[in-house]
């Protein structure tokens, strides 16, 4: 065969294969609302969005039943970007053109945020991102429901310093490599310095997305601990979450001697993990699925009779956690801001956003920031629990401000906290 | 049970204690904790261990309660409350009491009658003991007999007496150091031989020049605990591309068979391992931890038979044509990717491993070796041994390679070949299974499992030279080895850079690879 020829096919291959990965919108009634929900369904990532694309249809589902939006039915339109970051781009893309979305829910990676950015610039569209990022971007377009790194980074840092968290000297800053990790990486070394932590006392890894092999970090990890207290900060993404929690656990690396705080990982990403070795290890976030109260209780009853009706893979042990809990929120917010301007068109919808507020299962009042596009949210810090769970060993007392832009890195003190009119 | 039964007909503990450590803070349930551990006194056990455990529930303002399954004691009393009472509320632990709880518990160990029980406590207090353990360690050593037990007791009361006002105690503590392995021994001896400015934080010479020969002894056996450690996980690095590089060096090295589909049969492998465990768990969850043995013949049956399939439907048609087979087998691999996806779903699948895949035993204080690896090491091995007995001692064997070095003639012999074609295709196809079963236990399983080890697999087989097996089991453990040292000292993105970046040139220089196939081959 000639290579030309080849080539060709090898296109036409991978364009049908490609095709095949679309699911197929499902048809409703003419006089609907679209909205686009932007997840990986599959790939590295899934571990971690999935739910939250089922968390947004069953959210879609309760607004419908109460009669949906300004008397129209929410129809929601999902697509599936496959943990491929230019492929959220073009499905973003895709949404808004042709499905003419009035929002979209989506993305976890902010390297996904950063490819979609442009193109809900361009469009004048609106997203709502529900997980916890690496701050340092405003755009007129995003709602931010996840936290910025005072919400969630900084806390669990100065928590770890404490007493109680362990009083750690030394620090290990180990991540998945790309943006986030990176720019939250840079925040905490400049913010432990802040402290008096001298250079040799901190310690940045990181690995490619996907990576399964974690001997070597974990011994290094024993290594670095022999020199003082050690805590491990891990913005570790996607699934390589099981086997470094796998390593940690058959090395015999225990929380009482060297803790692991993570940023990414949730209820959902300990499934089927034997949390047994890993009791003690945290996770800082502005929701726990063990939360006591009875907005949460109510968000968990919803949530497991929905994925037993829909037969979710994981139905028989319904698991909730941050970012399904700002996904809720997000939805339910937008729906109030839809009803407050009346109308879908974007600018109204994001004056309308300004100041919405809304009790998510935390038990706790979120409120949108008048400026800055950020939720007002609450910090916990919980440990692991034999059973999966976490335990709350420290929280703030009520919601705390997001600083989008944060004080740790030079340069941010002229930037406003709004974003820029266009 | 013992320990129970003990409680349960002991004299009681100070209510006071008790009372601080279920409703006190953490400050409170620190020095209760303290207090109790310094009573010297077993019956504090039970409801320490209860606390670390997470059985210890209060109810009201005032009763504390230890509750293990559907039985209660009361903390206090150590009587029986039954039936248990309703409306209780756990009393929650965090690391820093949970630290304190071990080194407690261990302290109180030290006492145990069993040696087992002694060993484990004197590990434990190791990392964790400070000033406060010192009379329980010294009071221990002078009845402790067990040389191994004294040994760990004694290096921890040093590096404690490190800290000693007495010059004589210091200097022997120093001493005593020298035998130790740990890192954090390292840290201790390091800090003596600090200056601040000119003065040296150790004043007197000689503790400084006992530091440095300990030193430099604890230096040398952590040096060997972490090279040790570092070809340990080469060698389980280069194990895990061997097994998925196995079948591949059959259909692709023996064979000529462009498999791109070879991936998609190590994940077929490992979701098979899945549905196994998943039957075990319903119908024998008794028997879990035995899944493994019979996942390993069914992984096998299972990507063998697809292979076979795939190799009589599609690939026996396009022997000979290298860019169809290419492309065929790509689009049969995104089938089979899209298969999986549509009956298990997208997201990854999780494979428990059985209890004693779990955990690691310890050469060194820095050297684990976890037995999930140490057990697929062997199980690689054991593979390598039968398939190269397979190929030099069979009938079978000896087919599959007369028909890979001249086919025309091995078929004018009377070798029916397409018949070898297909069953040498099915076993590197069900190689592929058993390495698929193997990887569930230590990564991820995904539909997209397979396209992550196809790359390394094609790296390890065209590395070692086409059509020889020996030459893939060098290449994979080479592989393993330099990718391993390479992580250590330039972290693990580098090391996968660094790793192709070495192949693309040792193929520029040596086309056929580390072995290349000696002997009269014929060109298909």
């Amino acid at each position: 065969m000639q290579r030309r020829t080849f080539v060709k096919r090898l296109a036409l291959a991978a364009t049908l294969a490609a095709g095949g990965f679309a699911i197929a919108p499902t048809t409703y009634a003419a006089d609907t609302i679209k909205v686009g929900i932007l997840h990986s369904l599959s790939g590295t990532m899934a571990i971690s969005e999935t739910v939250l694309k089922d968390v947004a249809l069953m959210a879609i589902e309760e607004i419908n039943a109460t009669g949906g939006v300004l008397g129209k039915k929410i129809e929601p339109i999902v697509v599936d970007p496959a943990s491929n970051w230019p492929l959220f781009a073009e499905k973003a893309r895709q949404l808004i053109t042709q499905d003419k979305v009035a929002a979209v829910f989506g993305c976890w990676t902010s390297v996904s945020r950063k490819s979609v950015l442009p193109v809900f610039e361009e469009t004048n569209g609106l997203l709502f991102y529900p997980v916890q990022y690496e701050g340092e971007e405003l755009s007129k377009n995003v709602f931010y429901t996840g936290a910025a790194p005072n919400q969630q980074a900084i806390p669990a840092v100065e928590y770890l310093m404490s007493k109680d968290g362990g009083g750690a000297k030394r620090w290990v800053l180990l991540g998945t490599d790309y943006v986030y990790p990176r720019t939250t990486n840079k925040i905490l070394r400049a913010f432990l310095k802040s402290k008096g932590v001298a250079e040799k006392d901190i310690d940045e890894k990181y690995t490619p997305f996907g990576h399964s092999d974690y001997q070597t970090i974990v011994a290094d990890i024993k290594k670095f601990s022999a020199g003082g207290k050690t805590a491990v900060v891990s913005t570790i993404n996607g699934d390589s979450n099981v086997p470094f929690y796998k390593e940690l656990g058959n090395q015999g690396l225990k929380a009482t001697d060297v803790p692991v705080v993570a940023f990414s990982v949730g209820e959902e990403e300990l499934r089927g993990v034997d949390t047994k070795p890993l009791v003690g290890h945290l996770a800082a976030w502005n929701y726990f699925m063990s939360l006591k109260n009875p907005a949460n209780d109510a968000f968990k009853k919803k949530w497991a009779d929905y994925a037993k009706a829909k037969k979710l893979p994981g139905a028989d042990k319904p698991l909730t956690n941050d970012p399904m809990e700002a996904t809720y929120i997000g939805i339910h917010m937008w729906k109030q801001a839809v009803e407050k301007a009346k109308t879908t068109d974007t600018d109204k919808v994001i004056a309308a956003m300004a100041g919405q507020k809304f009790t998510g299962p935390s038990g706790f009042e979120a409120k949108m920031d008048e400026k800055n596009h950020h939720l007002w949210k609450p910090v916990v810090i919980g440990e692991v629990q034999g059973n999966g769970q976490f335990n709350v060993v420290w929280k703030t007392k009520g919601p705390v401000r997001a600083q989008p832009w944060s004080q740790y890195i030079a340069g941010n003190e002229t930037k406003k906290d709004e974003p820029e009119k266009k | 049970m013992a320990a129970w039964g003990i409680a349960a007909c002991a004299f009681a503990l100070p209510p006071e204690a008790v009372s601080h450590i279920a409703f006190g803070d953490n400050d409170a349930k620190l020095s209760a904790i303290d207090e109790l551990v310094g009573r010297g006194d077993l019956s504090a056990l039970p409801l320490l261990q209860g606390l670390l455990d997470g059985e210890v529930q209060t109810i009201g303002a005032d009763r504390v309660l230890l509750v293990k399954g559907d039985t209660a004691v009361d903390a206090v009393s150590g009587q029986a409350v039954t039936p248990v009472p309703e409306g209780r509320d756990d009393v929650v632990v965090n690391n820093r009491l949970r630290r304190a709880l071990a080194t407690g518990i261990a302290a109180l160990r030290l006492a145990a009658p069993e040696r087992e029980v002694r060993l484990a406590a004197a590990k434990e207090l190791r990392n964790s003991a400070d000033d406060a353990a010192l009379p329980a360690i010294a009071g221990a050593l002078t009845k402790e007999s067990d040389p191994e037990v004294r040994g760990l007791l004694a290096l921890t009361q040093a590096s404690i007496e490190l800290a000693s006002p007495d010059r004589a105690t210091r200097i022997g503590a120093v001493r005593a150091l020298a035998a130790s392995d740990t890192g954090a021994t390292k840290t201790l001896l390091t800090a003596l031989l600090e200056r601040r400015g000119n003065v040296y934080v150790e004043p007197d010479a000689e503790i400084r020049a006992a530091a440095e020969r300990s030193l430099r002894a604890v230096d040398q056996r952590l040096l060997t605990g972490e090279i040790l450690a570092r070809i340990f996980s080469g060698i389980s690095l280069g194990t895990i591309l061997l097994l998925a590089a196995l079948g591949l060096a059959i259909t692709y090295g023996l064979m000529g068979v462009i498999n791109l589909a070879h991936g998609e049969l190590i994940m077929i492998g490992a979701y098979a391992t899945y549905v196994v465990q998943n039957v075990f768990r319903l119908h024998a969850p008794a028997a879990f931890d035995l899944y493994p043995i019979v996942a390993l013949p069914f992984a096998f049956a299972v990507s063998a038979g697809v292979g076979i399939l795939l190799e009589r439907t599609v690939i026996c048609h396009l022997y000979g044509r290298p860019l169809e087979t290419l492309l065929a087998t790509w689009g049969l691999s995104l089938l089979l990717i899209q298969g999986v996806r549509t009956i298990f779903g997208a997201q990854n699948v999780q494979v428990e491993n059985p209890n004693w895949m779990s955990g690691g035993f310890e050469i060194m204080t820095n050297v684990v070796l976890p037995w999930s690896r140490v057990v697929i090491i062997g199980f690689t091995a054991c593979i390598v041994v039968a398939l190269w007995l397979l190929l030099t001692r069979t009938r079978l064997g000896l087919f599959m390679r007369a028909v890979t070095q001249n086919r025309p003639m091995a078929g004018a012999l009377g070798v029916r070949t397409p018949r070898v074609d297909m069953l040498a295709f099915g076993l590197g196809s069900g190689i592929a299974g058993l390495a698929g079963c193997a990887l569930s236990q230590i990564g991820n399983v995904g539909p997209d499992l397979g396209q992550s080890y196809i790359v390394d697999s094609f790296m390890v087989v065209v590395l070692g030279g086409v059509g020889q097996l020996v030459g893939t089991v060098y290449a994979a453990l080479g592989l393993g080895l330099v990718n391993k040292f390479i992580e250590a000292w330039q972290g693990a993105v580098l090391a996968k850079i660094a790793v192709l970046v070495f192949i693309i040139i040792f193929i520029q220089k040596r086309p056929q690879g580390l072995f290349a196939l000696k002997g009269r081959t014929v060109e298909a």
